[in-house]
């Protein structure tokens, strides 16, 4: 909306016709009153008798004449319809371009010796700094990456060492505690043999007195109820008895 | 001086008035080269002592001045590429001269240079030949091929060339009419609006009142215009990149 206003305003500028309005609006006032935007108070009295006077005094009036009148010209200029920024005829104009080139030129050569040089330093600094950082920070990464993966190394190293020895010493544990117990079995073994052969032993020795007993007491028995005395045969049917009754015969 | 007689003077405002005294008078020095001068020492200061500290994270001035430094370097290497680097001291100085004149001559009193026919077209003079130069200094006679596209056929040379030529020639026409136009249009709303405010705020008892209205415009216009201070500078500083684009690629 602004943009259209500020459109319509520079079309009124431009066609001038408003503009002419507003001056025949105000047109009565410069020459009524006084005015800072009309002629200067002075050129009113100074206009008369030069118009009425001589040439020299014109001539002198001319020359007088100062660049604040030429000013003054040049509102007059502007009251009589026309932008300011058109009025050509004025000095002024020229002057302001002359001088804006001098200005802006000497703006151009600042920017480029003493404006501009040392934000580039700064900014460049700036950037070299923050890629240096980056590059240190991503060398420590890389570093940290290498030392995290060489402690997993050793840690898998470690544990598969471990691994190893813990079964090694398993190993070693089952072949000791194996050994151990066939030592004790043999030795128990023997022990066994040893005992069965000392009751073995015992035995025989307890069946060859029972045997001993037995023919004697036979023999007596004999002797008694039959009258005979056969040594020999009574031995013979003890010996067959005691056979029959699984009754291990003395050694 | 906004409404004297009850009459609108938007133009008055635009009038050259010399300054700095019979020296001033004498070398044709206004107003409107005196804002010149203060915005270039503006710039400066705004560039030395936002970069005096050098520091490696800026501060506000610093950062403004960087913030102006890049945009404006973003700005060339974007639209003319690497080899428009050698001419981003020009686009800048172009840039600050440009919005510092629109920004200034929104203050109370100030005058708006830009406002100026004369010196917006003195700037688009400039850079008109300095394009035209750069264009001829890389491509010598390869140039004027730029106002016969390759491939077209050779019968429609008369009607392509001309029109190819005249809008070559239009160039510095549009650039500088534009911000003149925009800067005109802009501070004759103000001025005119600013009239209403007086005109009527003298109207009796609901004279303050009613001139709440207009007073409300020329804030909300005041902001507007700071946007098109900025707005017109950064078409100026693009359209010199577009400039700058064809002279050194030829299309």
């Amino acid at each position: 909306m602004t943009r259209l206003l500020h459109a319509t305003a520079l079309a009124l500028l431009l066609s001038q016709s408003p503009v002419a309005l507003a001056q025949q609006v105000t047109a009565p006032a410069p020459t009524g009153s006084v005015q800072t935007t009309g002629p200067l108070p002075g050129q009113q009295g100074l206009s008369a008798p030069v118009q009425a006077d001589s040439d020299r005094q014109r001539a002198v009036y001319e020359a007088e004449r100062t660049a604040a009148e030429y000013e003054a010209a040049a509102r007059s200029d502007a009251d009589a319809g026309g932008m300011p920024q058109l009025d050509f005829s004025n000095p002024l104009m020229i002057s302001q371009v002359v001088w804006l080139f001098v200005i802006f030129g000497a703006l151009v050569f600042l920017c480029y010796h003493y404006l501009l040089p040392p934000v580039a330093a700064v900014l460049e600094d700036r950037r070299a700094r923050i890629a240096a950082d980056l590059d240190a920070a991503r060398d420590a990464r890389a570093e940290a990456e290498a030392a995290e993966a060489g402690r997993r190394d050793s840690t898998a190293r470690a544990r598969a060492e471990a691994q190893a020895s813990i079964a090694a010493a398993t190993q070693a544990a089952q072949a000791e505690s194996a050994a151990r117990a066939e030592a004790l079995a043999a030795r128990l073994n023997k022990q066994i043999a040893e005992a069965e052969s000392r009751i073995g032993a015992a035995r025989d020795t307890a069946m060859g007195a029972l045997r001993e007993v037995a023919t004697d007491a036979t023999e007596a028995m004999v002797q008694r109820l039959a009258g005979v005395s056969d040594k020999a045969a009574v031995a013979a049917a003890v010996q067959r008895e005691l056979a029959a009754r699984n009754l291990k015969p003395a050694g | 001086m906004a409404a004297e007689g009850k009459t609108i003077d938007a133009l008055s405002q635009f009038e050259l008035i010399p300054v700095l005294g019979p020296v001033g008078r004498a070398v044709g020095f206004s107003q409107s080269n005196a804002h010149m001068l203060l915005a270039v020492g503006l710039v400066s200061l705004l560039m030395l002592a936002g970069i005096r500290k050098r520091a490696l994270v800026p501060g506000r001035l610093q950062a403004a001045s960087e913030m102006f430094y890049e945009f404006i370097e973003k700005l060339v290497t974007g639209q003319v590429g690497h080899e428009g680097r050698k001419y981003f001291p020009f686009v800048f100085a172009l840039f600050m001269f440009v919005l510092f004149g629109n920004l200034i001559g929104l203050l109370p009193y100030a005058f708006t240079y830009t406002s100026h026919i004369a010196v917006t077209l003195g700037l688009a003079a400039t850079v008109f030949f300095l394009t035209t130069i750069v264009a001829l200094a890389l491509h010598g006679k390869k140039f004027f091929g730029y106002f016969f596209p390759e491939g077209a056929p050779l019968w429609l040379a008369p009607i392509i060339v001309p029109v190819e030529l005249v809008s070559y020639l239009s160039r510095p026409v549009s650039l500088s009419v534009r911000l003149f136009a925009n800067m005109v249009a802009g501070h004759v709303l103000l001025k005119v609006f600013a009239t209403f405010v007086v005109l009527l705020g003298g109207l009796g008892m609901i004279g303050p009142v009613a001139a709440l209205l207009p007073l409300s415009v020329n804030v909300l216009l005041v902001g507007f215009e700071i946007l098109v201070a900025f707005l017109q500078a950064y078409v100026f500083a693009i359209l010199t990149c577009i400039y700058l684009h064809d002279a050194v690629h030829l299309h």
